[in-house]
């Protein structure tokens, strides 16, 4: 890092351009141990590096790295002993989970080997030439992208209505062409159109440029620009999946069961539900009168099958491990409300969901912190 | 009583008369409040007390006694089914022996002495003389008849003499405390050896809860050093009862593992509790489960306390209550009581 630091500071420096005395304090710096000391640095020479902006990489540089990239996935797939041309970016994920193990909670803390264009944030070359014109004809907007996009959407729009006089002057002209499915995605957000165009833009703009693509849309003809218009959609992500309902089987008597897990802090619990008659309960290989001597245990199990009052016609067979004894009660009356959804209709289950007898209950021992007693109990306050 | 099989779950009521000198102590402790509370005794007739009662109604009363142990999970009953064949055998006029937990007189022991009679051995007189006292409520109309028969000395000056009712003999320990313990023992041997008489025109029976003590381990310590059960008066006493070597009567006992010492709370089965030495002693006994109330014990446990107005809660009168309470206390008859105690 402080390599990377010394080499953007150097490339901005060099993009300046004028300032030798400042070079002169960056390799004055450098050799401090070789040279006289100096004291302090002049103030005025001094650059506030942090003043510059987040770091900017140049071309050369972003290159090098994708080089390097390369060479270093091909070291990776001949370290695994795999076939360095076909070796993806999943392979490289796994090999480098496997060769670099890591506890660490945070994924994003975790060793990475990504390509460069995804690590390094997108940065603009620079934008006019040795004589100092710009490239782009709309340079002097100020949001050349953004300006330059929106006048490629216009073009489209015009293309689209000289398609449909065409079709009408040869009498082809139908409404019910194939609409573009748009079911399934959304519109970019600003900060991602940011990020497309690397420049920044208003949301006045923004709000314009979703404006001129639904205007696109909404013309008959528009699946000629399919391409073009799903490029500035993302898919939405799957909605949160509906309950999973345990398949009742029947076993070898042809009664129906089903069988269902639970969690609960630490507890670990499995339940067969068998739909027998009698209202008999085995925990661990004991009775439930044994297992559980607390009376609010018990209740715990009962309230699942009591709220649907189904009380005598069950028969439970469960194990438990881990935790202590009202985390195993919560593990196996969540267990038993999830078996219990096979036997039971839409309406009950979605009763049973509002009762919260299917929600696993997240609460977890709090981590105790450092300089603190407990989780959230400080030591005693001293006032001297 | 109406102990017969058409009367299975269902209520009796013991006259009053009957349980004032019956059980001043042999009953468990809840139930005693219960009868406080409810001021009347009733017994619920179940399965294994009508086994055990029509046993006795057929034994042959010339072969040697025999032994019946109820065992079960705790809570289901076993100590009521055992009051309930004593008291059976109290209307038919027998004379009762009953211990009411030999727990007790295996640990917390305040006071030991070494014994008189035997200097290896010790007493426990604080134990031995409440339950004479006991026995003397149980058995009052029949201490007079009854006539010992051997000479008994206590100390230099004090002796009890042939043919003299033992009535005499038990006041006698209650008095002395001192021998209170060799008394227990003498009365045992005594109403042993009379009832083995085929002249004799009473029965004993000998009902003991929690026999499993009597060869476990005991708590008491003499100077720092736990004691040997076979070191206590009262217990080596009871074993000799214990031995079916005399005719004329009945023994019967209950499991316990609630009072018991250093056995595992899993434990109810009588091998488990009795452990091999107890269990070839006992051998050969008839053992009777004692299980959880069945689907018809349970609604009549249900509809008594109904009937009684214990359970106040609204919810309770309902049909889903009455599941709810078989299902929190698993049918079980202690759980129940328990559940309903503050409903």
């Amino acid at each position: 890092m402080a390599a990377s630091c010394v080499r953007t500071v150097g490339s901005f420096l060099g993009k300046c351009g004028n300032c030798s005395s400042s070079l002169n304090t960056v390799t004055s710096q450098l050799s401090r141990q070789v040279l006289s000391r100096q004291i302090c640095v002049s103030t005025a020479l001094k650059k506030n590096l942090a003043a510059g902006g987040p770091e900017k990489f140049t071309v050369e540089f972003i290159q090098k790295q994708v080089e390097e990239f390369d060479i270093g996935k091909r070291h990776l797939a001949n370290m695994m002993g795999e076939d360095p041309e076909n070796f993806t970016q999943e392979d490289i994920d796994r090999s480098i989970a496997y060769l670099f193990p890591s506890g660490l909670f945070e994924k994003k803390a975790r060793p990475l080997m990504k390509h460069p264009e995804e690590i390094f944030p997108k940065q603009r070359a620079v934008q006019w030439g040795a004589d100092g014109r710009p490239f782009h004809f709309l340079f002097y907007t100020g949001k050349q992208s953004y300006y330059s996009l929106m006048h490629k959407l216009y073009s489209k729009i015009l293309n689209i209505e000289k398609h449909q006089d065409r079709m009408r002057a040869k009498g082809l002209f139908s409404q019910d062409t194939k609409e573009i499915s748009l079911d399934t995605s959304r519109w970019l957000t600003k900060e991602e159109l940011e990020v497309l165009l690397v420049e920044t833009i208003s949301s006045n703009n923004y709000d314009r440029f979703i404006q001129l693509m639904e205007r696109l849309l909404s013309m008959p003809y528009c699946n000629m620009e399919e391409e073009f218009v799903l490029h500035y959609r993302r898919p939405l992500e799957a909605r949160s999946k509906k309950q999973m309902v345990p398949v009742p089987e029947r076993d070898d008597k042809g009664v129906a069961f089903s069988t269902s897990d639970g969690r609960r802090k630490t507890s670990n619990s499995s339940v067969v539900l068998r739909d027998c008659g009698s209202g008999r309960i085995t925990v661990n290989g004991q009775e439930y009168l044994h297992y559980f001597p607390v009376l609010q245990d018990r209740e715990q199990l009962m309230f699942p099958l009591q709220f649907m009052g189904l009380l005598g016609r069950f028969d439970l067979q469960c194990t438990v491990s881990g935790g202590g004894r009202s985390s195993q009660a919560g593990a196996l009356r969540l267990a038993i409300s999830r078996a219990l959804l096979s036997f039971l209709s839409e309406g009950e289950q979605e009763t049973m969901r509002q009762a919260g007898l299917l929600t696993p209950d997240p609460r977890v021992r709090e981590r105790k912190k450092p300089g603190q007693e407990g989780a959230r109990r400080k030591f005693t306050w001293k006032k001297r | 009583s109406q102990s017969s099989e058409k009367h299975l779950g269902q209520f009796y009521t013991l006259p009053s008369a009957h349980f004032r000198p019956l059980f001043p102590h042999g009953l468990p402790y809840r139930y005693q409040q219960q009868v406080k509370t409810f001021n009347e005794a009733c017994f619920m007739v179940r399965p294994p007390a009508l086994e055990v009662i029509s046993y006795l109604k057929k034994a042959d009363y010339s072969k040697p006694a025999l032994r019946y142990l109820f065992y079960g999970v705790k809570g289901s009953g076993k100590t009521m089914s055992l009051c309930h064949a004593v008291h059976f055998c109290y209307t038919q006029g027998w004379v009762v022996l009953h211990i009411p937990d030999a727990h007790l007189w295996v640990k917390n022991c305040k006071e030991l002495l070494p014994s008189s009679y035997n200097s290896a051995r010790f007493d426990q007189p604080l134990q031995a003389t409440t339950w004479l006292r006991n026995f003397r409520t149980t058995n009052e109309h029949l201490l007079s008849q009854i006539k010992t028969k051997r000479r008994y000395v206590w100390t230099k000056r004090e002796s009890t003499d042939e043919g003299r009712p033992l009535g005499e003999l038990v006041n006698q320990g209650i008095s002395r405390v001192k021998s209170s313990s060799d008394v227990v023992g003498a009365l045992m041997k005594d109403l042993r050896l009379q009832s083995s008489q085929p002249g004799a025109d009473f029965r004993l029976v000998v009902a003991v809860d929690g026999v499993n003590a009597l060869w476990g381990r005991s708590t008491i310590k003499k100077e720092n050093k736990s004691v040997d059960l076979e070191e206590l008066t009262l217990i080596h006493n009871l074993k000799k009862l214990m031995k079916n070597d005399w005719t004329g009567g009945a023994i019967i006992t209950t499991l316990s593992q609630t009072g018991s010492l250093y056995t595992p709370k899993s434990a109810y089965l009588p091998q488990e509790l009795l452990g091999e030495t107890g269990f070839d002693s006992m051998d050969p006994f008839i053992p009777v489960s004692v299980p959880n109330y069945s689907e018809k014990e349970f609604e009549s446990a249900y509809l008594y306390y109904l009937d009684r107005k214990w359970l106040q809660h609204p919810q309770s009168r309902t049909e889903d209550g009455k599941k709810e309470l078989s299902f929190l206390s698993s049918k079980n008859p202690s759980m129940l009581d328990r559940i309903c105690g503050f409903l």
